[in-house]
């Protein structure tokens, strides 16, 4: 069977201009007599390297990808709108390209005759407009805005009006670029079913999303674009699975970059004061976990470091040092600290935070009836939880050592970070373990997927 | 090229369903409408009639009587031609959007451009008759024959030009402000507001390298002059040429048409 959509070897060049060529008119290019030089670029930039893949008859297939990797690019060739550089692409069907809802809309003429104008624009003819006419309104609903001019829309209306032309080409090859963004949570379960229906009427669907769960729940298989180059093509699940982990990994990277940054910064700082002052900051942290000092949150370096944490790192299920974890995986904190004197009076602590600056959690050794007896020399304090139950986002970290009256040994106030991701996306600051029951009238359909919470 | 040309004519319900919204859509919200298509000519030839008749009467040529009609026979075919170039030297760019986010044959958009201000064009001409009545002129049916013909000859001369700016454009703006005052300039070249007898003779030979000299000679002479059509010889040239004048300008655009996407 001939595939609905078949891409060969695809590679797309972009000219890229240096800034001289951007100011240049054609008189001062026939004055030059450049005018043939000027139009050569003088750089190039691939925005596709390569890239080969097929989508047989009736597949729903997902492209995913970082901002800049092509993703556009490679729709817009399929569409035929840009010319690919070089190899062949060949499309089987009609196709109707969902890139930008109502792109030609006249804003003066009334949204009738624009659905006639449009539609006929993507390859209708005016019967077969007249036709769907009604359902395409309908399934808009804007019934009673028909006859307003475009202007007159807001730009949900406009972008469903657009989209509601676009569905019903009925195309047999449908390419999406991200136009699910639009719209209201209803209007978006609307278009979604609408695909589901193309899927049964074995029609071929191309979408563009940076909706992984919509790749992983609709697709059939995926290509996952990298710099323009195929990183990983197939069962959409299996790409989607690589291409988080690649993410996290860069995640990391990013992380682990902000934070020796602000630590350096912190760091400068903080010498900064001692030199000026030999003598505690002015900040009255009096107790480490009193939650009016909690909420302030502002991050910093104080403390007389007659105990000083000299490191602190976040460890993850695999024993690996790190910054993303997943919901529920077994985390540890761990402190290197030093007591330059022996230490009979120390308490250690640490603290929560979410991204808004909310406290999740807090606590301390002595909160937990630890009474400290001595500390000489340097060691380890782990905090060491067994199931993190976070929900998804980015949190902060304080971690402290003080006297048991809270003056403040070495303060490190929200230094550090980590993120949680998790496949639930459910909300608030805490995550009690739970499960759900439901007496037998109540009938839920069987999931896609293995639920792991 | 010859390949896409073959195809230009599958595109028609589209071209004409763009013309219609392109005429909806220019007086749409405006009092007046649609009558603006008759009295834009209109206003332009009393602001002449006035200037010459009132305020510099002595410029005005002699012996070329009913004047007003004589220059509204150049005036109206012009604002055809002059409004086609000027706008299709933008209209790419006011399509962006078509021609990056869908797939739009982009020869439509100038092609359009002109129908439409030929629409303009055809609605001027009840007002041309009207004057021709008015001035009780005696109209050679035969001769009137050829008004078809020249209108088609002026038709396939803007559509070739309309294309070569229209795709230039994309890739030189400045076009867009030169075009405007050429066009300026381009008019008072043309024997419109002038007989082309009253050229200096010096300048014939200038004049009549200019297409637009032989198109306004053969409205004035189907239209005003009493007698035969004279300037025939000179017409079937100049729709050689503007067959050729297509050709490249269809030619330019089809080789820049990957551009587009890209540079709109």
């Amino acid at each position: 069977m001939t595939p609905a959509i078949d891409v060969v070897n695809v590679s797309k060049v972009y000219r890229r201009f240096a800034r001289q060529r951007q100011f240049a008119t054609l008189k001062s290019a026939l004055l030059k007599g450049s005018l043939i030089r000027d139009l050569q670029p003088d750089e190039t930039f691939p925005a596709l390297r390569g890239v080969s893949f097929q989508v047989p008859k009736g597949c729903t297939y997902g492209v995913i990808g970082r901002n800049g990797s092509g993703k556009s690019t490679l729709l817009k060739c399929v569409a035929g709108i840009s010319r690919p550089s070089s190899g062949s692409i060949t499309v089987n069907g009609r196709v109707s390209a969902l890139i930008e809802l109502g792109a030609g809309f006249h804003p003066e003429i009334s949204g009738r005759e624009n659905v006639f104008i449009n539609g006929i624009m993507l390859g209708l003819s005016k019967k077969e407009v007249e036709r769907r006419f009604d359902e395409i309104v309908e399934f808009a609903e804007l019934q009673d805005f028909i006859d307003a001019p475009v202007k007159t829309y807001s730009s949900g209306m406009y972008m469903r009006l657009g989209f509601a032309v676009a569905i019903h080409v009925d195309p047999e090859v449908l390419l999406v670029d991200e136009v699910l963004a639009v719209g209201d949570q209803g209007f978006t379960l609307k278009c979604l079913d609408k695909f589901a229906e193309f899927r049964r009427k074995n029609k071929t669907i191309l979408l563009v999303t940076h909706s992984l769960d919509l790749v992983e729940k609709f697709c059939d298989q995926a290509l996952w674009l990298d710099k323009g180059q195929t990183r990983a093509e197939g069962e959409s699940k299996r790409v989607v699975a690589s291409y988080i982990i690649d993410v996290e990994k860069s995640e990391e990277q990013e992380l682990a970059k902000a934070e020796s940054a602000r630590l350096a910064a912190t760091a400068s700082k903080t010498a900064a004061v001692a030199a000026a002052a030999e003598d505690v900051p002015s900040d009255p942290v009096t107790t480490g976990d009193a939650p009016t000092d909690m909420f302030k949150a502002t991050e910093g370096r104080w403390g007389t470091r007659e105990i000083e944490i000299m490191a602190v790192s976040l460890q993850g299920p695999d024993g690996q040092t790190g910054h993303v974890f997943h919901h529920g995986d077994a985390i540890r904190v761990s402190m290197t600290v030093r007591a330059h004197q022996p230490n009979k009076d120390f308490v250690f602590g640490l603290g929560i935070f979410n991204a808004d600056g909310v406290c999740c959690y807090g606590t301390n050794t002595y909160l937990e009836e630890y009474q400290p007896d001595e500390f000489t020399g340097q060691g380890q304090v782990t905090f060491a939880v067994d199931s993190l139950q976070l929900v998804e986002g980015t949190y902060r970290l304080d971690v402290a050592a003080h006297k048991l009256d809270g003056y403040p040994y070495d303060y490190h106030r929200l230094l550090y970070t980590f993120r949680i991701k998790s496949r639930t996306k459910d909300v608030g600051i805490y995550r009690p373990a739970h499960r759900w029951e439901f007496s037998p009238g109540i009938r839920f359909k069987a999931p896609d997927a293995p639920r792991t919470f | 090229m010859w390949h896409n040309l073959v195809a230009l004519p599958r595109y028609r319900g589209l071209i004409q369903t763009l013309v219609v919204r392109d005429l909806k859509a220019r007086y749409r919200g405006s009092v007046l409408g649609f009558f603006w298509s008759f009295i834009n000519p209109l206003l332009l030839l009393l602001i002449y009639n006035f200037v010459f008749s009132t305020v510099m009467p002595g410029v005005r040529p002699a012996d070329l009587e009913p004047y007003a009609l004589f220059m509204f026979c150049g005036i109206l075919p012009w604002t055809w031609f002059s409004s086609s170039l000027l706008e299709s030297s933008s209209t790419l760019l006011s399509g962006g959007n078509l021609i990056k986010k869908v797939l739009f044959p982009a020869e439509v958009l100038p092609i359009v451009t002109v129908l439409a201000n030929m629409a303009h064009f055809f609605l001027g001409l009840p007002i041309l008759v009207g004057f021709l009545v008015y001035y009780q002129r005696p109209l050679d049916p035969v001769e009137l024959l050829w008004f078809p013909v020249i209108v088609l000859v002026q038709f396939v001369l803007t559509i070739g030009l309309a294309l070569l700016l229209s795709a230039l454009t994309v890739h030189f703006r400045d076009l867009k402000d030169l075009l405007g005052n050429l066009l300026t300039l381009w008019f008072f070249a043309t024997p419109i507001i002038y007989p082309i007898s009253q050229a200096p003779d010096y300048m014939r030979w200038a004049m009549n390298l200019n297409p637009m000299t032989h198109l306004a000679i053969s409205y004035q002479e189907v239209l005003f002059y009493v007698g035969p059509h004279g300037h025939w010889r000179w017409l079937m040239s100049l729709a050689l040429l503007a067959v050729m004048t297509f050709l490249l300008g269809y030619f330019v655009f089809d080789r820049l048409r990957d551009s587009f996407a890209e540079e709109v």
